[in-house]
């Protein structure tokens, strides 16, 4: 309590220092604080002040926690006139909450609804949008492409041959799947993944939404197909002890094969020593044949608050923003893809892959945390890591994960 | 005397007044820093409230699904744990002691050393326990592969995770304790030992009956801070584990942050409920060791 407090205090104080708003002056706060995303920000920045000299930037930065732990104090208190977020669910308490504007005709002026199309339905809530995207990434299966080589595997295109595939590693002493699930959100991924396989992507997000039990049978049928991985010990031992780079070391040293991950793995394997001709990446095989090709892509955001004392100005930013050239640019800095399908192409051999995957793509999920509500997100992951280690106990972690369902969507 | 004013308002009740008056500062930051804020506590965790939006008075439902939750029982059952084994703490402190208390070559060296554990934050003490226990390069793990040909992954079994918890939290609770004996060792009083000696006591008797009487200070001491340590196990919870596997090494004070605070939490009201559940625990204990305080004050 004391600790909110203070945190409220403290993001009041900085906002209030930052709110002597001139005519012509946007104030954007953001969390981007590592450092290619605050250059990525920086040059955004300069490039749209170049561009709009009439209009001054300001920028307040934060780290990541501290902007989840003051978004929410700021936007009451003292908005900013644009702030970063995420799509999805994520954005949908600020929205119903009335705290982010309908930006729906900054769309329709920019013909963003074809250019951001791919983006579309998770920036939509009631028929009207409520941000700009300005980049995302892909999700898939990284692998070791020289140890598939040497053991004659060609990258799985369906259920049967990834299985297949798990059994040949497993036989030769390679664990099939790196993961590490201490931090709990990369089995996110692969629940997201084997629902998206198995059930389809309407499924998915029904679920995710709260308006399925978790102890429907097709729950459990995911389950099922994924305990044909999880019971024979085709993961990592010990994943639960260790943290997502903590496995990457694994890959490298070629104990295991294969990762379930973003695109930002791909910069850690590189530093752990893999080559670019080491690595390579295929989309997650098809399970239920037939059902579309969901992925699996975390948007990232930009939104006016609805108390932002410069709309005007900040529409103008955030038509700047969604703009192929400042998403190219944007995101050569970030190393990720840019939304606007109108934008260069990337250089890089997995963000090309990636690009392609996506754009082809039946829809997007943006991420098991991020389509679901947080506390069903939280009970839901920790299930999922349960599952990982004792899958015979299905039926009883399924159960409970109904219990906070029911309770949090009443 | 006849002509003697009569003395001022403040002249008459002076010595009444004064005691008020040199009490206010503390008084009033105890009741802004304590006791307002465990009213409020109180009073919110009758509310459904996100931080944010209005809150909903909906009476005892928080403590009704806290009773139907089964990470608090976790919760609970991990807090008795950590209260009961963070108490070998004490006897360790002593055993520690009582070793160093001697006068050899270096010993304030070999004092400092011991006393280390404590100095460091407990952060880094729950990193250096994680890269301990972590499975693959820790050297925990690699001591029981050898030992047994297993490899044991502490932090990531549900069983063994609340005792590698606790266990790190020992280390620098132990050196406190031997702090305080330390110094409850060094006001023994000669003489008593001496007519000890001479009635031929020695060893294990010496300690028991003659030594340990002299240091109940500081094990009244030891105790109190080691109990409240073990409720309050918050660090070493959220840097070594965060409650994880699956919530297994959950205790109460790490739930109430998660529930209120984390970045899936939010739920204030419920959040506020654990926080009067925990406070309700320490008060018990509390209230024991201010009856013990009142009792010897009495005695004198």
């Amino acid at each position: 309590m004391k600790t909110f407090k203070a945190l409220a205090g403290l993001a009041l104080s900085a906002m209030l220092m930052g709110s002597v708003a001139f005519a012509g002056e946007i104030v954007i706060n953001s969390d981007h604080s590592d450092p290619a995303p605050k250059k990525a920000m920086e040059e955004l920045i300069a490039d749209f002040q170049a561009k709009n000299p009439e209009i001054t930037v300001k920028w307040n930065n934060f780290d990541h926690e501290g902007y989840k732990a003051s978004i929410r104090n700021f936007l009451t208190a003292d908005p900013p006139d644009v702030v970063a977020w995420y799509a999805g669910n994520r954005m949908a308490p600020f929205v119903e909450a009335g705290l982010f504007e309908d930006v729906s005709d900054v769309w329709a002026a920019n013909g963003f609804d074809e250019s951001l199309k791919s983006a579309a339905a998770s920036m939509t809530m009631d028929g009207k949008k409520w941000g700009v995207p300005y980049t995302y990434y892909q999700w898939g299966i990284y692998y070791r492409a020289d140890i598939f080589a040497e053991q004659g595997i060609a990258p799985p295109k369906n259920w049967a041959e990834l299985l297949a595939a798990c059994e040949k590693l497993k036989a030769a002493g390679v664990t099939p799947f790196a993961i590490g699930t201490k931090a709990l959100w990369p089995t996110g991924g692969w629940f997201d993944y084997m629902d998206l396989r198995v059930n389809g992507y309407e499924f998915h997000m029904d679920l995710t939404a709260g308006q399925v039990p978790y102890t429907d049978p097709r729950v459990k049928a995911v389950f099922e197909k994924w305990a044909e991985l999880v019971k024979p010990g085709y993961y990592l031992e010990n994943h639960a002890a260790i943290d997502w780079q903590d496995a990457i070391p694994q890959m490298v040293q070629g104990k295991a094969a294969m990762y379930l991950m973003g695109n930002f793995a791909v910069a850690t394997m590189k530093e752990g020593g893999l080559t670019e001709e080491q690595i390579g990446f295929m989309q997650f095989p098809e399970i239920t044949a037939g059902v579309p090709m969901a992925e699996e892509a975390p948007t990232d955001t930009f939104h006016i608050p609805s108390g932002a004392k410069n709309k005007e100005d900040a529409k103008v930013f955030l038509a700047y923003l969604a703009s192929p050239e400042a998403q190219a640019k944007m995101n050569a800095t970030l190393g990720q893809l840019p939304v606007n399908n109108q934008a260069a192409k990337p250089s890089d051999k997995f963000l090309d892959a990636g690009f392609t995957m996506l754009s082809n793509a039946y829809a997007l999920a943006q991420f098991y945390d991020r389509d679901a509500d947080a506390e069903m997100a939280k009970a839901g992951m920790e299930g999922f890591q349960e599952f990982m280690v004792k899958p015979g106990e299905v039926d009883r972690i399924l159960e409970r994960l109904e219990k906070v369902r029911a309770k949090v969507h009443q | 005397m006849a002509n003697a004013k009569p003395a001022g308002f403040w002249k008459r009740n002076q010595l009444k007044i004064a005691p008020w008056v040199f009490l206010a500062p503390g008084g009033i930051m105890f009741l802004i820093y304590v006791l307002i804020p465990i009213v409020q506590s109180v009073w919110i965790s009758f509310h459904d409230w996100d931080g944010l939006g209005d809150k909903v008075w909906i009476g005892v439902a928080n403590y009704v699904e806290l009773l139907d939750d089964d990470t608090f029982y976790t919760a609970l059952k991990n807090n008795v744990l950590w209260l009961v084994l963070y108490l070998l703490a004490i006897p360790m402190g002593l055993a520690v002691a009582l070793f160093l208390n001697q006068t050899v070559f270096g010993i304030r060296l070999y004092k400092s050393l011991f006393f280390f554990p404590f100095v460091i934050s407990q952060v880094v003490v729950g990193l250096m326990f994680t890269w301990f226990y972590a499975p693959d390069f820790g050297l925990f793990s690699q001591f029981i592969k050898w030992l047994t040909g297993t490899e044991v992954a502490i932090l990531a079994d549900e069983r063994f995770v609340t005792y590698g918890i606790i266990a790190a939290g020992l280390w620098p609770q132990t050196a406190y304790c031997m702090i305080l004996y330390l110094t409850g060792l060094n006001n023994l009083n000669p003489e008593q030992i001496e007519a000890a000696r001479m009635d031929n006591a020695r060893g294990l008797r010496l300690l028991w009956h003659v030594i340990l009487p002299q240091l109940a200070p500081a094990t009244f001491i030891a105790m109190v801070v080691t109990v409240i340590g073990a409720l309050r196990s918050f660090d070493l919870v959220s840097i070594m584990t965060a409650g994880g596997p699956y919530g297994s090494s959950q205790v109460l004070s790490y739930f109430m942050y998660e529930q209120a605070l984390s970045e899936y939490g939010y739920r204030m009201g419920y959040g506020a409920a654990i926080a009067v559940v925990l406070f309700l625990i320490m008060m018990v204990f509390i209230t024991l060791f201010i009856l013990r305080m009142i009792m010897q004050e009495r005695n004198r």
